[in-house]
């Protein structure tokens, strides 16, 4: 709970990066090749909600992307290009579509050889339609709707996963689980935020789920924001549900558990998908008894990369939390910079061809190596992670398990 | 659904949300009902209000409850130089002026918030945070009880005050005949700040005893504005009665609504109520006729 | 008549500033402006001509942009009928909240509350309903015949936005000088004794407001064309309610160039902002709200005060009219 300090720290922790990176870099290139000139840098557009409603995220991924920057160019730039280092080109879309797109346009009048971005949903369909206009490369970095890739637009990628994949992944991976503790959980609530992430997934799940044996009681959607869920807490009450299954954003999700808490609630279990709080360390290092057991079904990065747990561990050393915009936008400033690699260009359309032949696997993502087709990263998929004592277990897939299931939660 | 245990606990939930939605809309219907201005900076005003607390807190490890106190006192006085110094010398005598002044003044706040807070959301953690009064059919969390106890008593107090004080007299005495006040030697113009920063006073109030059990972001105060004026209008601009079971009652709506036609939906029965109300009573329940 | 040569001076000016400004970007946000002028000057016709504050005017902007939305992903219509049902759409929503409102008489602060919770109610219902796309909102295709607005350039949308524009400049112009506008001035000024004069607040109201209402749909329905997706915080929230009232304002309410002026010097004043703040959280926004204080306090008439000599920079004291006196602050 001390905010002020982490954005600071955060501030300094990007000076930190951004000063090591350049004094590295110009000890590289200063001392031995005094007299080669400094090759041109390549314009990255880096377009993020920092203000307005969802400026928490935006401000995350912002400094994901911003740190991946540094250390590319700490690491000497993009090799094929003479070692050119990458420049960022910062742009804020204050939580609406409309500025995002003027970002857009001011982005590909200052040069920008593509953009990596965008985080919500409506944004990501309005910027990346502004982008292809100009047939500029546009990385997705979060906007998980799944129109975003199925609208033909050659130029936009998204390196992680789709409301599609998500849910099915989810609801596979919560099949499993149940049977593996001996099928407890039948009947399940769903309580999702009302836009359009909230509102898209539960409509799959409300699909998919009785397919898989599973009997819907009661759909509850909210709006964003909410004041109070002790009505809710009463409807989970007299449903009596086998499991609760939130999708909403942080703060609401926070309120449901402690409101859970406070009401004595004590589902089997509480599985997430895309929970706003269920896999953030903000969420366990400020509330950990409303937190333990809580299941989700988000994006997560690969725990057997050193690099990932590297990062991690210098994010909070700053004092801030490793969420996932912070890992996704980095991994896609990562795969932008392969790209550019093997484009060997800053030309867009070399790019976009980069991009789409792309197959990367030096990322933090656990996706295996990048295939792009009609935009969308093939290997993208959503992690189940479990909040078990001080920690964020991983709990499926087993390649990268750190920790069993513990479900039914075991209630004293 | 319909069983004592949903209903019981729905209503005790509604009454309990009512209570302090009523104590935020005493604020409004006081400032309405002697300076006639529409105040659109209450629900900024709220959200600057729980920050205060909320840092009170933080930084110098003040209880909310402890912390009504200062938080209080220091609200009462930036509502007095709002109204005396900002609001009446903008206003050019135009209803509608106002209404945009406190506008422009509840956009100045919430950015202001923004930009030095961030949008994301903050709570603190109290012991007594999760500690529940338990009555055989319903959990009832503490701090919420408190807070419906601490409302009724500031419309017990702003009442006395109204009714008993010096101040609660000239304040009256404005409020029916504004010339006839000023011959008889009351400073209108101080009664009027005295009248503003009463209501937000109200309102600092209001805050501390929300903030055990809610969080506070800079857009927090836009979920209470309209609910208050649809309180203020329901219960009769300027009725202090009015505006405690105006309270009650919305609350109430609140609770049903969101129980009955789930809280998206829900949420259109207060925003119907307070058409409604406008359309057909806008004098409200308890409200003199207009 | 009078004034339009004014008119067509500014519309010369519209048609020649492409030909200078050939960046998409400035091209982009000159169609925001314009956009904005189009929602500041429908709010201007209620507002500013007959004097009703409305606070929630993105309820006509809303239901213009989702009935053209709508139109185009469930039928195959042509965009440019789409975008006249859109604006159908609006007015008729105009028509039956005005209706409502001003059977029942509600004036000033009232009236804007009012509007205020339609606005709010429009947003609820088109986040709930199927029909809307519920929160997961709408998406209007991108991949479109080239006849159609959406394959258009900044340029194209650029100059779709001028023609309106010019084209409710015109429309304006004529209703300040007709029998109508007379009568929606006599309203603004003094309900009632327009009323014992026998004009009809009611009936002239009624058409102020759908007039009002469908030009600012107008806007909703272009916003679609351009935009490829909308839901219903970004489509009925505050945002576009605000921007509706604070452009004439700081233009200059009640004159037919007002609302022009005030988009212009208020997203030059936004990209100003920006530049300056850089990412600074929410400054430039601050500077909305300061701005809507200062105009008030100072420049009640707007900044066409500041130009034209026959507005008055502030208003005159009204003369006294048989007991009525003008309201202050704290009335009774």
């Amino acid at each position: 709970m001390t905010k002020t300090r982490f954005t600071w720290t955060r501030r300094s922790l990007l000076q930190a990066s951004a000063a090591g990176g350049a004094a590295m870099a110009t000890g590289v290139i200063g001392a031995p090749a005094i007299l080669r000139a400094q090759p041109a840098s390549v314009p990255i557009g880096v377009l993020h909600p920092v203000t307005g409603a969802i400026s928490y995220s935006g401000q995350q991924g912002r400094m994901g992307a911003e740190m991946a920057i540094a250390d590319i160019n700490a690491a000497g730039g993009i090799q094929t290009l003479g070692g050119a280092p990458i420049e960022a080109v910062l742009g804020d879309a204050q939580s609406s579509p409309e500025i995002g797109v003027t970002e857009v346009e001011r982005m590909a009048e200052e040069g920008v050889s593509a953009i990596v971005g965008g985080f919500a949903s409506s944004i990501c369909l309005a910027t990346t339609e502004a982008a292809s206009r100009y047939d500029l490369p546009y990385l997705v970095d979060v906007g998980v709707s799944d129109s975003i890739v199925t609208r033909g637009l050659a130029n936009t990628f998204r390196f992680g996963p789709g409301f599609g994949t998500i849910t099915s992944d989810a609801i596979n991976n919560l099949v499993t689980i149940n049977e593996a503790a001996g099928n407890p959980a039948r009947t399940v609530m769903i309580i999702h935020e009302d836009s359009l992430f909230g509102s898209g997934l539960a409509g799959l799940l409300n699909e998919q789920l009785p397919q898989r044996g599973f009997e819907v009681l009661e759909t509850i959607a909210h709006p964003t924001p909410q004041r109070d869920f002790n009505n809710v807490a009463l409807r989970i009450r007299a449903n009596e549900p086998d499991l609760v299954i939130p999708a909403n954003y942080y703060n609401e999700y926070v309120l449901l558990a402690r409101t859970m808490q406070q009401q004595r609630l004590q589902p089997k279990g509480i599985y997430s998908v895309l929970g706003g709080a269920a896999s953030s360390y903000r969420f366990l290092a400020e509330f950990p008894e409303a937190a333990q057991y809580i299941m989700d079904c988000n994006h997560w990065f690969d725990p057997r990369k050193q690099a990932a747990l590297d990062l991690k561990a210098r994010v909070e050393a700053e004092g801030a939390y490793f969420t996932y915009e912070v890992f996704l936008n980095y991994s896609c400033v990562q795969v932008l910079a392969d790209a550019l690699e093997r484009a060997a260009s800053t030309d867009r359309g070399a790019v976009i061809e980069a991009l789409a032949s792309s197959s990367f696997d030096g990322h933090l993502m656990p996706y295996g190596p990048t295939e792009f087709v009609d935009g969308q990263n093939q290997g993208a998929a959503p992690v189940n992670t479990q909040i078990l004592g001080e920690e964020i277990e991983v709990i499926f897939p087993d390649e990268f398990a750190s920790a069993d299931a513990v479900f039914p939660i075991p209630y004293q | 659904m319909f069983s004592a245990f949903i209903l019981v606990p729905a209503i005790l939930n509604g009454l309990m949300t009512g209570a302090v939605y009523a104590l935020i809309a005493l604020g409004l219907t006081l400032i309405y009902g002697v300076l006639h201005i529409i105040n659109f900076a209450h629900g900024a005003l709220l959200m600057a209000a729980m920050f205060a607390a909320y840092f009170a807190h933080e930084l110098l490890g003040f209880d909310p409850y402890l912390a009504i106190l200062p938080v209080t006192a220091a609200f009462f006085a930036i509502g007095y130089l709002l109204q005396r110094f900002v609001i009446t010398p903008s206003s050019h005598g135009k209803d509608e002026n106002i209404l945009l002044v406190t506008l422009g003044i509840s956009i100045i706040l919430e950015n202001l918030a923004l930009a030095f807070f961030q949008a994301d959301t903050r709570t603190i953690d109290t012991p007594y945070a999760f500690e529940i009064v338990d009555l055989d059919i319903a959990f009832l969390p503490l701090p919420r009880v408190i807070a419906f106890f601490a409302a009724l008593g500031v419309a017990l107090a702003l009442f006395a005050i109204m009714r008993f004080t010096d101040l609660g007299r000239a304040i009256r005495a404005v409020a029916k005949e504004k010339r006839g006040a000023e011959l008889v030697g009351i400073d209108v113009k101080h009664i009027y700040a005295m009248t503003f920063g009463l209501g937000i006073a109200c309102v600092a109030i209001a805050a501390c005893l929300l903030l055990p059990n809610y969080y506070v972001n800079p857009q927090v105060g836009n979920a209470f504005v309209l609910v208050a004026f649809t309180i203020v209008v329901l219960g009769g601009m300027g009725s202090v009665t009015g505006a405690l079971i105006g309270g009650l009652i919305i609350g109430l709506v609140e609770s049903f609504g969101g129980l009955f036609l789930g809280e998206s939906l829900g949420q259109i029965g207060i925003f119907l109520i307070f058409i409604i109300m406008l359309l057909f009573r806008p004098s409200g329940l308890f409200g003199q006729r207009a | 008549m009078r004034g339009y040569r004014s008119i067509i001076a500014v519309a010369v000016i519209l048609a020649l500033i492409p030909l200078v400004v050939t960046s998409n970007l400035w091209l982009n946000i000159a169609f925001t402006a314009l956009l904005a002028c189009l929602l500041g000057q429908g709010w201007n016709i209620l507002g500013g001509y007959a004097g009703q504050f409305s606070f929630g005017h993105a309820v006509f902007f809303g239901t213009g942009a989702y009935v053209t939305a709508i139109v185009m992903t469930t039928t195959g219509i042509n965009p440019w009928a789409a975008f006249v049902l859109g604006i159908g759409g609006g007015a008729l929503v105009g028509a039956a909240i005005g209706f409502l409102v001003f059977r029942y008489g509600l004036r000033g602060s009232y009236f804007a509350l009012v509007t205020l919770a339609f606005a709010e109610v429009f947003r609820v219902l088109a986040n709930t309903m199927a029909i809307t796309g519920g929160g997961s909102g709408l998406v209007v295709a991108s991949n479109l015949r080239p006849e159609i607005f959406q394959q258009t350039s900044r340029l194209g949308a650029y100059a779709v936005a001028a023609v309106l524009v010019v084209g409710v400049l015109f429309i304006t112009r004529a209703l300040e000088n007709s029998r109508t506008g007379a009568y929606f001035v006599a309203i603004r000024e003094n309900e009632d004794a327009a009323r014992a004069l026998g004009v009809d607040p009611f009936g002239f109201k009624l058409r102020a407001i759908v007039l009002s209402a469908a030009i600012t749909a107008m806007g909703g329905a272009l916003y679609v064309q351009v935009f490829p997706y909308i839901d219903a915080p970004l489509m009925y929230g505050p945002r576009y309610s605000v921007e509706a009232l604070l452009v004439p304002i700081i233009g200059g309410m009640g004159t037919v160039f007002g609302p022009l002026l005030g988009a212009v010097v208020l997203h030059l004043l936004a990209e100003a902002a920006t530049m300056v703040t850089g990412d600074i959280a929410g400054l430039n926004l601050v500077l909305y709200g300061l701005v809507l204080v200062l105009m008030v306090r100072f420049l009640p008439r707007g900044l066409i005060g500041l130009f034209d000599p026959r507005v008055p920079k502030a208003r005159l004291p009204l003369p006294r009219i048989a007991g009525r006196r003008r309201r202050e602050a704290g009335d009774a």
